[in-house]
């Protein structure tokens, strides 16, 4: 059998998985109850400007910053997902031995493995676009706010997914699956933590903390594509209200689009860690 | 040489055998599981694998499936090399540990092994396996409602969905009941009928037995006896228990070979030979002779006994080397 063959019937099962273990029905209310109590707060803001209690910039203002919030939330959810997804479906196969029948069969071991990768990417990436599109539409619904470039801040949070399942995928072939899901979401939550440390070593000058989040954000791309994320996400006349060092310091606001250097390094950094994915599963005793 | 090339040649030669492997060895850190072991399984051969818990057997299974990456040796399965996927093609397993995706139903996961073993058996072939293995009024539930014994039988419909000529079964009855056991036993027949080869771990040595043309008997990962049941199992006795024995009756029961007597019973050695007529043809010239036969016990030593005695010998030499 082909390698792409292999490739997307594993694919297609990865997502049947989702499906029949009601992860997709969890995800769905999940999102739901999300967008319905921000479409409440957008529509509670949308109200306050409307009555004269906030100016129209400081509404935008608002809106700009709850919808990166918002988001945030939402990558959260795709993170936690996909990292407790690929745990099971993978270090979890091998553990139960249900791999053991599908790796007897004339398939490659990468080809397995880019399959599940594939299935999963489906899943995040088809999530976190669905879900942040219906926000981004609730928003201008209620709030009367369009962000500036909403396809490439989706695009953005699709690839901050990918690379969280890359590096969760790696870690399913060497550890186990409840191992492998809490070592992911912590690494995504310490390059997030890192992320707000250098940005205030920006907003105060410090050198030595601004470099925590540059490095971080080398080490783990998570962060990065969040930032260049949200930088698409919020209102450009942002800077010019709050001034170019808060927008720094706060957590939900991102001072400047990603250079394609960086997105270069995102996209470089996936197929690394995929190819020591591959080997370190094609090398496994199961 | 590519893999392409040396697939095409090895498809040239007259038909190799299902199983081919040779120097195994495979450790786990400072243990060896698998310590030198060869021996091949030929085409429509049914070969039982025997040992004692960890003596390396389900490490050998899955050497030479590529699932254990063996740190030395060669496996070649029905003529090409393991480390070539397309070598399994053909190739149904039974693992022991048995688990299949508990979210598909029993006809999604024979359809799931077919479409990845890639050959063109349809939805009519699929249900005749599910219903050869007595599941084929579960054949829409799903997986995670399946008892063990149920599951395990779902794993003998995956091994023989995909049109094998080569099947390996790693304990394949240890969940089954009596019933199940002979469903398991019709089964392994009904492949080497049809040319099938039938690799086949099991602890129930009256099963393997039953069924095998040869045993491999591993012992602390390494191949302590193989050969057929007979070559195993020596020569058949049987045992008489005779009165009014003349001289011309010794005589001739002396023909057939060595006599042992012990009051009214002699035992006598079968020869290699018999095609199942020397013990009649005794009786009537014995009772000719004048001899009063008063019973007969072909006796012949079980494998189980062989066994045994076996991995005694293996124990008392190592106990031996270690004085």
């Amino acid at each position: 059998m082909s390698a792409a063959r292999t490739a997307l019937v594993v694919a297609a099962l990865t997502l049947r998985e989702a499906s029949r273990r009601r992860v997709l029905l969890a995800v769905a209310v999940l999102t739901t109850v999300l967008l319905a109590l921000s479409g409440w707060g957008f529509s509670r803001l949308a109200a306050e400007a409307a009555s004269g209690g906030i100016t129209s910039g400081e509404a935008r203002l608002a809106a700009s910053q709850i919808l990166n919030l918002v988001m945030f939330g939402f990558s959260l959810i795709a993170a936690l997902g996909t990292a407790f997804l690929a745990g099971p479906t993978l270090s979890g196969e091998t553990e139960s031995g249900i791999a053991l029948s599908v790796l007897a069969r004339p398939v490659r071991r990468s080809a397995f493995l880019l399959g599940k990768w594939l299935g999963l990417v489906a899943f995040g990436s088809g999530f976190i676009v669905l879900a942040g599109l219906a926000q981004v539409l609730l928003v201008r619904a209620t709030a009367d706010y369009w962000p500036p470039h909403p396809a490439t801040a989706l695009a953005l949070l699709a690839a901050q997914t990918v690379v969280l399942l890359t590096l969760t995928t790696l870690l399913a072939t060497a550890v186990s699956p409840m191992a492998s899901g809490v070592v992911a979401i912590g690494l995504f939550g310490a390059t997030w933590v890192a992320g707000v440390v250098g940005g205030l070593g920006d907003a105060l000058g410090n050198e030595g903390l601004a470099r925590v989040g540059d490095v971080s954000r080398m080490l783990l791309p998570t962060d990065g594509l969040w930032r260049g994320a949200m930088n698409a996400f919020q209102d450009p006349s942002v800077f010019a209200q709050i001034g170019l060092s808060d927008v720094q310091a706060f957590p939900f606001l991102s001072a400047a689009p990603l250079t394609a250097t960086y997105l270069a390094w995102s996209a470089l950094w996936v197929a690394m860690v995929g190819g020591l994915a591959a080997l370190s599963f094609a090398r496994k005793d199961l | 040489m590519t893999a392409a090339v040396t697939g095409e040649l090895l498809d040239a030669l007259p038909e190799a055998p299902a199983v081919w492997c040779s120097g195994l060895r495979k450790r786990y850190g400072s243990r060896a599981a698998v310590e030198d072991v060869s021996f091949e399984v030929r085409r429509g051969e049914v070969v039982g694998l025997l040992g004692p818990n960890g003596a390396g057997k389900t490490t050998v299974i899955k050497s030479l499936l590529g699932l254990v990456h063996p740190d030395a040796g060669e496996v070649v399965l029905l003529g090409r090399p393991v480390t070539d996927p397309a070598a399994r093609a053909r190739v149904g397993y039974l693992p022991e540990l048995f688990r299949y995706q508990p979210w598909l139903t029993a006809a999604e996961v024979l359809a799931l092994h077919v479409r990845l073993a890639g050959v063109g058996a349809g939805a009519q072939e699929q249900r005749e396996c599910l219903a050869l293995v007595g599941l084929g009024d579960r054949a829409g539930d799903r997986v995670g409602t399946f008892s063990k014994g149920m599951q395990q039988r779902l794993g003998l419909a995956v091994a023989l969905v995909a049109r094998p000529e080569l099947v390996v079964l790693d304990e394949p009855t240890s969940a089954l009941d009596p019933l199940g056991r002979a469903d398991v036993r019709d089964v392994v027949m009904a492949l080497r009928a049809r040319g099938v080869a039938v690799l086949l771990n099991s602890h129930l040595i009256g099963e393997v037995e039953r069924v095998c043309d040869r045993v491999v008997i591993l012992d602390r990962g390494r191949v302590a006896a193989s050969g057929t049941l007979a070559e195993l199992l020596g020569q058949r006795e049987v045992r008489l228990e005779l009165t009014g024995v003349s001289p011309a009756a010794q005589a001739r029961m002396a023909v057939l070979g060595r006599v042992e007597r012990s009051g009214d019973w002699f035992t006598l050695a079968l020869p290699a030979d018999d095609d199942g007529d020397a013990v009649p043809d005794l009786v009537r010239d014995l009772a000719a002779l004048g001899a009063r036969v008063h019973a007969v016990e072909p006796s012949r030593i079980s494998l189980e006994e062989r066994l045994l005695g076996i991995l005694r010998e293996g124990a008392d030499a190592r106990a031996g080397a270690a004085r």
